[in-house]
């Protein structure tokens, strides 16, 4: 009794997460086997994964509530934490008027943005698709040769080869235009591996009984491998979609006309000013605008964004 | 290349015309700008911005002994290793304890792998909004606690910051890969090992940190080239390099003499450097992956 009571004493001492780790721990016996339960244990792990959920979403919780609050809301250290009632406005005049420095609207910048995502995630798909096919289901004479020279492509990114590469797209006139944001990212080596990864694995009855009934190299890519490749189609589409729309240096570099900015430019553009002239609440509500369809994605997607992930890196 | 089909198809064009897309944009705008580079590394340009003239490795043996460019090397080094360190040990710490818990682990999972989507460029005005010294509230709350913060004129400080946003925006991929390696460990080690008394931190030391070691390993090598080379969005909104050339990192030094001081040949230099840095890299995790298939 008396031991008893010391102990408790001396736990009292004890912080409260090492007292949570005292408690019992006890054995359950399940079909598997024992397992092992130390509740303490477990209570530490839900405080630790709650404070790491809310210092990673800190950052975004604040953009949110600068955005619903006026210039000299913002301005006033320290800020309110708590959300402001100019919402709809803001978020109108930044999507209508933009901010700052930069007068086009962010509505015009997310359809330019857009446009780059989509061409970018589906070129990169169509392309690195069709030369995977033409690898994996053809013997030609320098296939080794291609191979390799796209697999070099992984060693030459763009952060290496700016200057000559912006010289290039000048001289074909592709400078603030599409075509100029979007081709020159959609070589893909990563994506070519994925796609030969996976035809290896197709069985090779199929594409002899295509040839069997006559059916071309054409045909037996639209009516058997396409179709078999839908859920890898599915997750590099969620992976190169963010991709394309978080690209900064190149449309940095490749437009100079603010209505082909895209919005992660255009956000930068809006910073530029000094400290007293930057419109702060419309930065912050176009940088929640810029987060907004990318981070949709890996919610909506979290399946196909995993997947992506862990076999783009294989 | 190990295997091969053997039901194939036989044309004489279909294989070209299908990777013609691929390899045209292969040549045009990296192989022929990469070229370009090299060939302007060992080349000097006039004053009039007409003659070419060979100089050897010249451009090279001026960029190490330049000052300036010797300090972006360093600050590349303890940026890499402080995003690639801090980075694998949030996350690490964080999927360990995902693993554990098995109420809520898939949403933890949710709220903790979103930051993956923002742009590089998004994450500095954010914490660069956050650590601004006259409107940030962190700012505010470390000058409360007698901090004297100010990252406009402090070289490390500044540092930190971009540190502090590179690493936000790589915890979830390194989470993602952790959690992945942790669930692929077999349950019975660690439960033969709890039944011989051998208790939480005992078995994450001896079974499971071992067994983890080619996932860390290669997010080591993938955090570092994303340290090198994807954070230049980061760095240019956070703090555009400065103060002085204080978080100047090579590629943000490759787009700022280039653009900007328009030295071709110094920046043609620089990009040969980086090109070969990448590929030591490539290789890296090229061999850790031939390391994973004999598993």
């Amino acid at each position: 009794m008396s031991s008893g009571s010391n102990r408790s004493r001396s736990l009292g001492r004890l912080p409260l997460l090492a007292r949570m780790l005292l408690l019992p721990r006890t054995w359950t016996r399940t079909r598997e086997g024992m397992i092992e339960n130390r509740p303490g244990l477990t209570i530490l792990s839900h405080v630790v994964l709650m404070l790491g959920v809310a210092i990673i979403a800190f950052p975004v919780y604040l953009t949110f509530i600068a955005s619903t609050h006026t210039v000299q809301e913002v301005l006033a250290a320290p800020m309110s934490l708590a959300p402001g009632g100019h919402l709809v406005e803001n978020y109108l005049a930044a999507l209508q008027h933009g901010a700052g420095e930069s007068t086009a609207g962010v509505g015009r910048m997310m359809v330019n943005s857009l446009v780059s995502a989509l061409v970018i995630a589906v070129g990169k798909i169509a392309i690195s698709l069709l030369s995977a096919f033409a690898i994996v289901y053809f013997r030609f004479p320098l296939r080794g040769f291609f191979f390799w020279m796209i697999f070099l492509t992984l060693m030459l990114p763009v952060e290496v080869r700016i200057l000559p590469t912006y010289k290039v797209v000048s001289d074909l006139g592709m400078l603030d235009t599409y075509a100029g944001l979007t081709v020159p990212l959609i070589a893909s080596a990563k994506a070519t591996f994925l796609f030969r990864q996976f035809f290896l694995t197709i069985p090779e009855e199929l594409a002899e009984a295509a040839r069997i009934d006559g059916a071309g190299p054409l045909r037996f890519l639209r009516d058997v491998v396409i179709p078999l490749s839908r859920t890898n189609i599915a997750a590099l589409f969620v992976i190169l979609f963010i991709y394309g729309w978080n690209q900064y240096l190149w449309p940095l570099l490749v437009t100079t006309q603010e209505d082909m900015y895209t919005t992660v430019i255009g956000i930068k553009r809006m910073t530029l000013g000094g400290d007293a002239a930057v419109e702060w609440h419309l930065v912050m509500a176009t940088a929640v605008l810029a987060m907004l369809p990318p981070a949709l994605v890996v919610i909506l997607m979290q399946k196909w964004f995993v997947k992506g992930l862990v076999e783009t890196e294989k | 290349m190990a295997i091969e089909k053997r039901a194939r198809f036989a044309s004489q064009w279909l294989p070209y015309a299908l990777l013609a897309p691929q390899i045209l944009v292969t040549i045009v705008f990296f192989f022929l700008p990469a070229g370009q580079a090299v060939y302007q590394s060992v080349h000097i340009q006039d004053a009039f911005g007409g003659n070419l003239q060979f100089v050897g490795l010249d451009n090279f043996s001026d960029l190490f002994r330049d000052p300036l460019y010797l300090a972006s090397f360093r600050v590349t080094a303890i940026f890499s290793l402080a995003v690639a360190g801090l980075g694998l040990a949030i996350s690490l710490v964080l999927a360990v304890f995902a693993d554990r818990v098995i109420r809520g682990a898939g949403l933890y999972k949710t709220l903790l792998i979103w930051p993956y989507a923002v742009a590089p460029a998004i994450a500095g005005v954010v914490w660069m909004f956050m650590f601004n010294p006259t409107l940030g509230i962190v700012a505010y709350w470390l000058r409360q606690r007698g901090v004297d913060w100010n990252y406009l004129l402090n070289d490390g400080q500044a540092l930190l910051l971009v540190i502090f946003a590179a690493v936000w925006k790589q915890v979830s991929y390194n989470f993602l890969f952790f959690l992945a390696g942790l669930q692929s460990i077999p349950k019975s080690l660690i439960e033969a090992a709890a039944i011989d008394g051998a208790g939480p931190v005992r078995r994450f030391a001896t079974i499971v940190f071992p067994l983890l070691s080619p996932t860390t390993f290669f997010l080591l090598v993938v955090n570092i080239v994303y340290a090198f080379f994807d954070t230049f969005g980061i760095i240019d909104a956070a703090t555009s390099g400065g103060p002085g050339q204080a978080t100047e990192i090579l590629v943000y030094k490759v787009f700022k003499d280039g653009f900007k001081a328009l030295d071709l040949g110094g920046s043609a230099a620089q990009s040969v450097i980086l090109m070969i840095i990448v590929i030591t890299l490539t290789v890296l995790q090229f061999r850790y992956v031939e390391r994973k298939v004999q598993y």
